[in-house]
């Protein structure tokens, strides 16, 4: 028995600001005063608030000290864990009281939240089965095995409204419904940990955080459909998910809940890894499935659906990480329970990556049916430096630009999508004033270009068409009319493109253009850009009555554009500027400005 | 995957073609075996020039053409070998909002090489990647293991500097 337990975050944000050393030093530290013993140090998974990693806990007091480094270490030892007295500097500041300590769950970033999907994320050592197996792991699988028919558990997965959290909002258990109902002598479950959005890391965090639930639920979705083998699909840029996925892989098979006759009842269920190689379009299914057969991850046209002739031609269900977390839970808790949150038609949480221009970067879950206002303001912590909100991005490439004037409608699939966006697997990137919505259409089109596959011509083509077109309004050259045929072409794309790759690849540009028009009218005929990103239609000009004449610019000046004599205040010729920006970083008394 | 040049000629030893050779036996039979072996060949030799293609070609008894056309599609796969010291930045959006685009060119500009690209002493090569999932230190590069975050353009020149 320990008296304390250490929890350091080991998530990707948290080990990437150095937590691999402060446990390193937390073991010598606690070794060196003698408690080894007595207090347990335990690596976990994402805290979520990863803007303030690295991340520690300890038990049993709750105590959540954030930004901890090295040098910290030895004060936490024998200021904490030796005398009992907190180390107040570090506390998570909403957690710090007069008092003593408020409660984590109290405070702005969690009270809102809800964690099912993301339940024993920071709670328990991922690495190990027995702390999976302690807070009711594997037990929605012997149940399921010994008490219920696959029916029933399809029949449990439709009451309780799961759709699927990669992005589609397809149904689950009609998914699995599907592929039940196709005899084969083969079936496949697969695991689509191809989590490509650039920004999205809730998947990545539930495969470091807590791999045994992804196990469970792909073995009760094997259960319920009739398949024996399940594959996962994991990014290879997720060392430490791979890592972790393959430990708890076989520890599973040890432990006798993977491989033949699991729980005693002669189901055969096992799982192998397959690693993507860095292809956006590998998200989509068919083209997940194409790859894990060893090919060029394209896409496929459906029909036939992959629930009829899916992986290697055998019925196949492929299915999210998030959306495979949320089954134990709903088989143990009652698919009532599950239904009981969310929206009409949208059940549940969703598990959200905030990123950008926001405080509180990091992972959050929340109901169905929160607002975006919540989301961003309250759990976010709002914009920081005082900058003003323009713009909320959801769903990646795939999605759009969410303005101010939607912020108070809750999120859900059906909702996003009437403004223009789209969920997607949940990235939400937030920008300010200092964001040009052009440039960021501009930004994913060239992510859409890069990505795109290349079998169908309206993806392969019209995308990089719509790249050319923002290129133009971005370096001035762009025309009123090319808005027009910008957004006719948009709508070819969605109409004739093969997958949903392409299909949504427009919805960047159709959003933008529909909230933000003024900013592309001001690039088209203003030749300006607001936000003042886009380089070519900048000015830097010198405030002739804050210039000191000191010289420096136009001896750093890399075209020689800027000239003055000393004490007087200098001149840029225009024609000869090269918008580098290197005059504005250096002058001394801010006289330098772009317009 | 930056231009398809080999800048420098293949100098694979026998103890890698023996390793690529067990990998491949290995695996031969496995369903769709051929995107393993591959990422293991890539882990032997550090890219995949066409010297190893011919050999997975020939042991798999798959056309070079198949192999080709894999290797090209997926981006982990490089025709050129990386430098000694391999700078990855961060274009995810959460990134690139912060700025993580000037950093970029910065490097672009500081190695005189482009997206994919090797310095001529091989020891520098960059390439711009997707997201991490260190958002929270946003904008971030890597350098081999090392992270850095919440970059300014100005941080450039101190993080080469280590590795010069």
């Amino acid at each position: 028995m320990y008296r304390s337990h250490v929890l350091v975050c080991g998530g990707t944000g948290c080990t990437s600001s150095g937590s691999p050393k402060i446990i390193e030093a937390l073991q010598t530290e606690i070794k060196k005063n003698g408690l080894s013993e007595e207090v347990a140090v335990v690596q976990t998974g994402c805290h979520g608030l990863c803007a303030l990693g690295p991340i520690m806990i300890i038990y049993p007091e709750a105590t959540f000290y954030t930004l901890v480094t090295t040098e910290d270490i030895p004060e936490i030892v024998t200021e904490h864990l030796l005398k009992g007295r907190i180390v107040t500097r570090l506390l998570y500041k909403e957690t710090a009281e007069d008092e003593g300590l408020n409660s984590l769950n109290e405070t702005d970033f969690y009270k809102k939240q809800h964690r099912i999907a993301l339940r024993n994320c920071g709670v328990i050592n991922p690495e190990n089965i027995d702390e999976y197996i302690a807070t009711s792991g594997y037990e929605a699988l012997g149940k399921v095995l010994t008490e219920n028919t696959p029916d029933q558990v399809i029949q449990s997965i439709l009451d309780s409204g799961l759709r699927g959290r990669g992005g589609g909002g397809f149904p689950t258990g009609l998914k699995w419904k599907l592929a039940k109902g196709n005899d084969a002598d083969q079936k496949y479950v697969c695991c689509n940990a191809d989590e490509g959005d650039p920004g999205a890391f809730m998947d990545r965090s539930v495969l470091e955080g807590d791999p045994h639930v992804v196990l469970e639920a792909m073995a009760i979705a094997g259960y319920a459909i009739g398949a024996s083998q399940g594959y996962i699909y994991v990014r290879a840029e997720y060392p430490i998910a791979v890592d972790r996925l393959k430990i708890a892989i076989n520890q599973a098979r040890e432990y006798g809940l993977l491989g033949k006759n699991i729980f005693n009842t002669g189901f055969d269920f096992d799982i192998d890894l397959r690693l993507g190689a860095g292809a956006f379009v590998c998200g989509e299914e068919t083209a997940l499935m194409t790859s894990i057969e060893g090919n060029r991850g394209e896409p496929r046209p459906r029909p036939p659906f992959p629930a009829q002739k899916g992986l290697f031609m055998k019925p196949t269900i492929l299915n999210n990480v998030e959306t495979y977390a949320n089954i134990p839970q709903i088989i143990l808790n009652g698919p009532e329970w599950f239904a009981s949150m969310g929206t009409e038609k949208s059940k549940g949480t969703k598990v959200f990556a905030l990123g950008g221009k926001i405080r509180n970067t990091g992972l959050v879950e929340v109901p169905m049916g929160t607002t975006l206002r919540e989301v961003i303001d309250v759990i976010g912590g709002g914009i920081p430096n005082g900058k003003k909100f323009k713009a909320a991005q959801t769903g990646g490439p795939s999605g759009g630009c969410i303005p101010t004037e939607h912020f108070d409608i809750p999120i859900d699939y059906d909702n996003l999508i009437g403004i223009g966006s789209m969920m997607g697997s949940g990235g939400l990137i937030v920008m300010d004033e200092d964001n040009c919505m052009v440039d960021i259409a501009k930004f994913f089109l060239e992510f859409t270009v890069d990505e795109s596959c290349g079998k169908c011509t309206p993806c392969r083509i019209g995308t990089k068409r719509l790249q050319e077109m923002l290129e133009k309004i971005t370096t001035g050259n762009g025309t009123l009319e090319d808005l027009d045929k910008m957004e006719e072409l948009c709508y070819y794309i969605k109409e004739n493109a093969l997958c949903g790759l392409g299909q949504t690849a427009p919805n960047p540009v159709l959003s933008t253009l529909r909230y933000f028009r003024d900013e592309y009218i001001a690039h088209v005929v203003d030749k300006k850009c607001p936000s003042g990103v886009c380089k070519a239609l900048l000015s830097y000009v010198i405030d002739a009555e804050a210039c000191k004449g000191c010289t420096l610019c136009s001896r750093i000046c890399p075209s020689g554009a800027i000239s003055g004599k000393v004490k007087e205040a200098h001149i840029i010729d225009q024609s000869k500027c090269l918008k580098c920006g290197a005059c504005m970083e250096k002058c001394r008394f801010g006289a330098i400005s772009k317009k | 995957m930056g231009s398809q040049k080999n800048t420098v000629p293949f100098a694979g030893t026998k103890e890698q073609e023996a390793a690529l050779l067990k990998v491949i036996a290995d695996h031969k039979d496995d369903k769709g075996a051929l995107m393993p072996i591959l990422q293991k060949a890539q882990d032997i030799y550090g890219y995949l020039p066409i010297e190893v293609q011919s050999i997975i070609s020939n042991e798999m008894n798959v056309p070079l053409e198949k192999v080709y056309g894999i290797v090209t599609f997926y981006s982990q796969f490089s025709l050129n070998p990386k430098g000694k010291f391999k700078v990855s930045v961060c274009l995810g959006t959460a990134c690139y909002v912060k700025g993580s685009g000037d950093i970029f060119n910065k490097l672009q500009e500081n190695l005189g090489i482009g997206d994919g690209d090797c310095t001529a002493d091989g020891k520098f090569s960059l390439e711009s990647c997707r997201c991490i999932g260190a958002c929270g230190l946003a904008p971030v590069l890597t350098v081999n293991e090392d992270v850095y975050g919440k970059l300014t353009v100005d941080d450039i020149d101190g993080i080469l500097a280590k590795y010069k």
